[in-house]
């Protein structure tokens, strides 16, 4: 029997939520503080929910069931599934938000219901994006949703710990987007499977909540469960107006035992670009500058807040597009959307010729907005560039930071932002 | 739990939910056996025609990375695949196949080739391969997952006991 007194952030808020000290390894039934579903995964959710004889949501003000992945509907199936959401929510007293109000990872901390110390599962696999507000969140199947929705519970088995500490300081032209990707590039996409990371560092306190949510967001793409970062002073001020319940930020202890532990100095680091077909592709900008390009996209719940589109604006400024490109910019939700009219960004990219679109996932997962054609190229802000991600499986997709495809945007092939940033 | 016959399907390393079902077919219906012909199309196109009933996919590392969607291990079992053996499996994709009863074998697949006939002992963790005269120590399921599984996945599960009894 190994004695283990010391906990990780994921070992102390599972004990929480188990009712018993567990540590890495043990299987768990634990509570469940707050659920999500989207359009992609709700219709299997009601399945499975029916299938297991659910009645009741036994915490229906802790559902949230979202519409953002196919959305507005382009076809009369969607139209169907999104109908069935619909009466789902209602019949069941769950949060609704319809058509254009946001893409799921960004709303549920807009709106105040992801906090630090809790618990919460989501049928869609960034749900780890909530990781930033120190909350134990990752994504799960339907089943396991509607299994949650029954018995405001669910299992796990709780991970051990790779800790990711981030010293030195960002330079101009680097992003939080930019530390994502060189820790996809590092741990590979299968560096982090069944594991928990914790990010810390100077970097990490430095950066702001948005920025830290874009770094959580990628923890899935290194296999990982969830990308834990600490309750500071910040996530406090960004919660003060809009947390929903109450919470308690939960540390780790200091001697807490992980499977490893990675440092890595950022002072250095360049614009970073995952290359097709695969998040863990990772190379210096310098490797593909120049690549030409079709199509650029700016969004998503990895990249499409209102930080993003500000540093968007800023780039674009009164320039237009590149001949021949088109940039499709979807505001993250209808609160970023409303800021960005207000300070003037979406202005500034209308002119420059680009094209912005409701908030919704769209391009990201090939639903609508934006399908490319057969061997056309796109930058995109997005988490994933796996083949057929967008819709064609001809294409290719790259990623970058928002900094990197806005400047890109304007240039027409992939371009380094430090041009015009220094 | 009674043992697995079929035949090896081989496929490489990090294969994702994507591949496995393309995201645009998740919102063309609810129904499996449909959306089961797309199964694998983007890399390995006309797959659904060369699976018998019970044969298996053999996989390399990280099969099922990406999307929780769980039309991925529903797609793989209505196509007629009875189990899959990897390497490993990303962790929500092998959540997912223990909840809707699809059996997931992890161990050396290096020595499988393309059409091997395999015999799968669950209970005891050993993939036997009839082909090549040898066997294959797996890694042992936990006995919460053995439990879901026999009983056939996490919805029959909570039919049965009414919410969750794994202790």
């Amino acid at each position: 029997m190994k004695v283990c007194l010391m906990s990780t952030i994921a070992e102390k808020i599972l004990s929480a939520h188990a009712g018993k000290k567990v540590h890495a390894g043990d299987i768990i039934v634990s509570s469940v503080d707050f659920m999500m579903s989207q359009d992609g995964t709700t219709p299997l959710t009601i399945k499975a929910f029916q299938e297991m004889n659910g009645k009741e949501i036994a915490r229906p003000d802790r559902y949230a069931v979202v519409i953002d992945h196919n959305a507005p509907s382009p076809m009369e199936s969607v139209s169907n599934l999104h109908k069935d959401m619909r009466e789902f929510a209602e019949k069941h007293g769950a949060t609704l938000y319809d058509v254009g109000e946001g893409v799921c990872h960004v709303l549920v901390p807009e709106q105040g219901y992801a906090l630090p110390g809790t618990v919460i599962i989501g049928a869609d696999s960034h749900t780890c994006t909530y990781g930033a507000l120190n909350a134990f969140a990752t994504g799960v199947g339907s089943t396991d949703l509607a299994a949650a929705l029954i018995s405001g519970k669910t299992w796990f088995k709780v991970p051990s710990t790779i800790k990711m500490q981030y010293d030195g300081q960002l330079p101009r032209g680097a992003y939080s987007k930019d530390i994502a990707l060189r820790m996809c590039g590092r741990l590979t996409a299968n560096g982090a499977t069944y594991k928990a990371l914790e990010l810390c560092g100077p970097v990490i306190d430095s950066l702001s909540v948005e920025a830290r949510m874009t770094i959580s967001n990628l923890a899935v793409e290194t296999g990982a469960k969830v990308g834990l970062m600490d309750c500071d002073q910040k996530v406090l001020d960004y919660l003060k107006p809009r947390a929903r319940f109450a919470f308690k930020g939960v540390a780790a202890d200091e001697d807490a035992v992980y499977e490893k532990v990675l440092v890595e100095d950022v002072s250095q680091l360049g614009p970073q670009i995952a290359c097709p077909p695969d998040v863990d592709n990772v190379v210096p900008i310098e490797k593909v500058e120049g690549k030409e390009l079709d199509q650029v996209f700016i969004g998503t719940c990895t990249n499409g807040r209102i930080e993003d589109l500000r540093i968007v604006a800023d780039i674009i400024g009164k320039n237009k597009l590149a001949k021949g490109i088109r940039l499709i910019v979807s505001p993250a939700s209808r609160t970023v959307m409303q800021e960005a009219m207000e300070f003037g960004y979406i202005q500034k990219l209308v002119k420059a010729g680009a094209t912005v679109t409701a908030p919704s996932c769209g391009p990201c997962v090939g639903t609508c907005n934006g399908i490319p054609s057969d061997n056309e190229v796109v930058l995109s802000t997005a988490n994933r560039n796996f083949k057929g991600r967008m819709g064609n499986t001809k294409a290719s997709i790259f990623l970058s930071s928002p900094a990197t495809a806005a400047y890109s945007a304007l240039k027409g092939f992939i371009a380094d932002p430090r041009e015009v940033l220094e | 739990m009674k043992d697995l016959f079929g035949r090896s399907h081989k496929f490489g390393d990090n294969v994702n939910t994507d591949y496995i079902i393309a995201g645009k077919y998740k919102f063309k219906s609810t129904d499996m056996d449909d959306m089961a012909k797309h199964l694998m199309e983007d890399i390995r196109p006309g797959f659904y025609e060369e699976i018998e009933d019970g044969d298996f996919i053999v996989a390399g590392h990280n099969f099922g990375m990406g999307s929780s969607r769980e039309q991925a291990p529903l797609v793989i079992k209505a196509a007629g695949i009875s189990a899959v053996v990897a390497k490993d499996f990303a962790r929500i994709f092998y959540r997912n196949c223990i909840n809707v009863g699809l059996p997931v074998i992890e161990c050396d697949t290096d020595s499988i080739a393309e059409g091997d006939e395999l015999r799968i002992d669950l209970e005891r963790g050993f993939v036997h391969n009839v082909t090549q005269h040898s066997k294959i120590k797996a890694t042992p399921l936990p006995s919460v997952m053995v439990k879901i599984l026999n009983e056939g996945g996490l919805a029959e599960h909570f039919k049965k006991h009414g919410g969750f009894n794994l202790d």
